[in-house]
């Protein structure tokens, strides 16, 4: 395992501005200009030195727990006629890729020298990701999380505030990500020095998309070298992940970027329909702006305001995505797909019953497209099992209770 | 000349600066509190176009945008309300926003209906001196418009330098590392002032963030050319009943 350092002369990766194609940038308020520019001119050469890397790797194996499985799920494989493999990121520790991140990111900010860490958080797994590395690394941990967030993901919440995090509830807009997300950009303008921001997407200003990418593309790495033993190539014909900002689809998509006989297959959520006025779909849905200091595909209304999305799933609840994901869209190298609230439960429900394993709902909403593709049975596809169930039992048990009520 | 600079030119201390969302309290009071501002006593106006998600705000002028946009308040909206505005009102004006809604109303047209109705600057604390410079100056030459910057203390001199060198009409000093309307003490700001004034600018320096009474504004005065108030203004009109009383009282306050 290593981290990918070298991407010169991708068509996909981030150029030397910080853009990708049309999109990306650092659209921050002079407040930020030194936090972001600091991290700007250390980040790649903190993730090159091998000193970093071997930490970071070693983290990655004796405490998340890595190589995640990658599994060939027969059952599952049977009903859609093909070969279909789960990446096992909900095996991780904590239970979801997020941990992949806030490992590379809470070593950064040792290296920065930095003392309070904040973060944001929609279903909860990027706060207890960062809690449980601030736990590790005995470092303050402040989680912004929306109110109506704070209410659907409560056992994350108890998590947490377990692992010794303080947990501020977001109280404007949809009270949900978006709304987190500015709670705690707005904290690091008042707290510039002490503070490092573990972002927890491949969303936010340059550097941020890069790094979180980079620190997620162990998945495809591991994925290249699982394929190869298993299948006698590291090349699938399609890999698939759900989308909310982008951060396990970006590591699950990394290394086959520029493999363009892989398909990529993001998938969105589109909440009760993309038109029904109730949706996260970001890419059908948006339209180029500005969102969280980034240029990217954002919901937003003619005016430029930002309109309040929807999902099921708290962590794809997110109006905007990450300017890798909006370029993968634009330059037409990824097929974006999108799952309804419905389809997502369903989807949880068949993996549950066939394999034996409860998903998050978030990655649910990759698995509800399975029957979508028009498969061969010699079609390989991986899709990446982003995070586990647990946090999403209070919306399954309600699923539950309506089915044997109807 | 523009605007900013004739009263830069022709006074060089204490400038007032009052900011005010644009539609709020009302939708229709962005007219009546600009002329109350001027008939008062501001040297300028600064005009929030109101934003869904201000993230350099805290949560006073958060409010006020989410008051104003459900007055139904837009870009277009305002400058419908500024066609003419001209015929009152003298004292220079700017306008004050984030990015994304002036993109999606086009950056030319924008700059365009600014300069017809008789705007003098703009400021867009999301829109970086490098992007700037790279998309959109020759533009706003073009238009005759200053886009103002900020500094914080944080800034280094160097590139508060670069700053002020790409910098029109005056530049914008964040008393303190904070949003918007933090109580933040600004005694321990004063070497960051120190420092400022050291620097001797080209530009003229008008400090922000945290200035709310007069003993505030003097404070801020003794390093700058003036200051901007803008939280304070906004809990002073809130909830006004009689705006230009309000106003009257709130800028004597200040001033006296
Ligand atoms: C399990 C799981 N999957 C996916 C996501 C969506 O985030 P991203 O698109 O950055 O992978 C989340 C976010 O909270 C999550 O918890």
């Amino acid at each position: 395992m290593e981290i990918a350092v070298n991407t010169n002369g991708s068509k996909y990766h981030v150029n030397e501005k910080g853009y990708y194609g049309n999109f990306g940038g650092a659209y921050i308020p002079e407040m930020l200009y030194p936090n972001v520019e600091e991290l700007r001119q250390n980040y790649m050469q903190i993730m090159a030195d091998p000193a970093f890397q071997q930490q970071f790797t070693q983290l990655l194996k004796d405490y998340v727990g890595r190589p995640s499985p990658l599994y060939l799920a027969q059952r599952l494989s049977e009903k859609y006629k093909a070969n279909i493999y789960l990446k096992r990121e909900d095996l991780n520790h904590t239970g979801a890729h997020k941990v992949n991140n806030t490992i590379g990111q809470i070593l950064l900010a040792q290296r920065l020298g930095k003392k309070r860490i904040i973060a944001e958080t929609g279903a909860g797994q990027h706060g207890v990701a960062t809690a449980t590395v601030c736990a590790l690394m005995g470092l303050e941990c402040i989680v912004y999380m929306g109110s109506v967030d704070i209410e659907r993901q409560a056992p994350n919440v108890a998590r947490m505030k377990m692992l010794g995090a303080t947990v501020v509830p977001a109280t404007s807009g949809s009270r949900t990500l978006k709304d987190a997300t500015n709670e705690a950009i707005r904290d690091w303008i008042n707290n510039p020095v002490d503070t490092h921001y573990i972002i927890g997407s491949v969303v936010g200003p340059h550097p941020y998309p890069d790094m979180v990418a980079r620190f997620q593309s162990v998945i495809s790495e591991e994925i290249k070298l699982q394929l190869q033993e298993k299948t006698g190539t590291p090349y699938p014909n399609y890999v698939m992940a759900c989308v909310g900002g982008g951060s396990n689809a970006a590591g699950t998509f990394f290394h086959f970027l520029d493999d363009e006989q892989v398909q990529l297959i993001p998938v969105e959520a589109a909440g009760k329909g993309v038109n029904s006025g109730f949706s996260a779909a970001t890419s059908q849905l948006g339209k180029p702006g500005v969102i969280h200091a980034s240029k990217t595909l954002l919901m937003q209304t003619e005016d430029g305001q930002i309109i309040e999305p929807h999902s099921i799933s708290a962590g794809l609840d997110y109006p905007g995505v990450g300017p890798l994901h909006a370029h993968l869209f634009e330059s037409g190298r990824a097929r974006f797909m999108n799952a309804t609230d419905d389809e997502a439960l369903a989807a949880a429900f068949e993996l549950t019953r066939l394999e034996g394993i409860i998903p998050a709902l978030e990655s649910s909403h990759a698995l509800a497209k399975l029957k979508d593709l028009q498969l061969q049975p010699s079609d390989v596809v991986v899709v990446c099992l982003s995070g586990r169930g647990d946090k999403d039992m209070a919306t399954y048990i309600n699923h539950m209770e309506l089915i044997a009520k109807s | 000349m523009n605007r900013i600079d004739q009263l830069f030119a022709a006074k060089k201390e204490r400038i007032l600066n009052i900011y005010c969302t644009a539609g709020f309290p009302a939708l229709e009071d962005t007219l009546p509190v600009m002329t109350a501002l001027q008939a008062h006593g501001a040297d300028m106006i600064e005009l929030g176009m109101p934003f869904s998600d201000p993230l350099a705000d805290g949560p006073v002028i958060q409010d006020s945008s989410t008051r104003a946009l459900q007055n139904g308040m837009s870009i277009k909206k305002l400058f419908e309300q500024l066609k003419g505005f001209r015929k009152n009102i003298q004292v220079p004006v700017i306008l004050m926003g984030y990015l994304n809604p002036v993109l999606q109303f086009g950056v030319e047209a924008f700059l365009q209906q600014c300069a017809e109705t008789g705007v003098d600057g703009i400021i867009l604390p999301d829109l970086p001196m490098a992007e700037y410079e790279q998309d959109y100056k020759p533009l706003f030459e073009k238009y005759g418009l200053h886009l103002i910057f900020l500094v914080t203390p944080e800034t280094s001199d160097a590139r508060i330098r670069q700053i002020d060198a790409v910098s029109n009409g005056f530049v914008y000093a964040v008393s303190s590392s904070s949003t918007t309307g933090k109580d933040k003490d600004m005694k321990g700001q004063q070497a960051y002032f120190e420092r400022l004034k050291k620097l001797q600018l080209q530009h003229p320096v008008l400090i922000g963030f945290g200035i709310k009474d007069k003993a505030t504004f003097d404070a801020a005065c003794a390093y700058s050319n003036g200051a901007i108030i803008g939280t304070a203004f906004i809990k002073a009109v809130e909830n006004s009943q009689a705006l230009d009383k309000d106003i009257q009282q709130f800028i004597q306050t200040v001033l006296s």
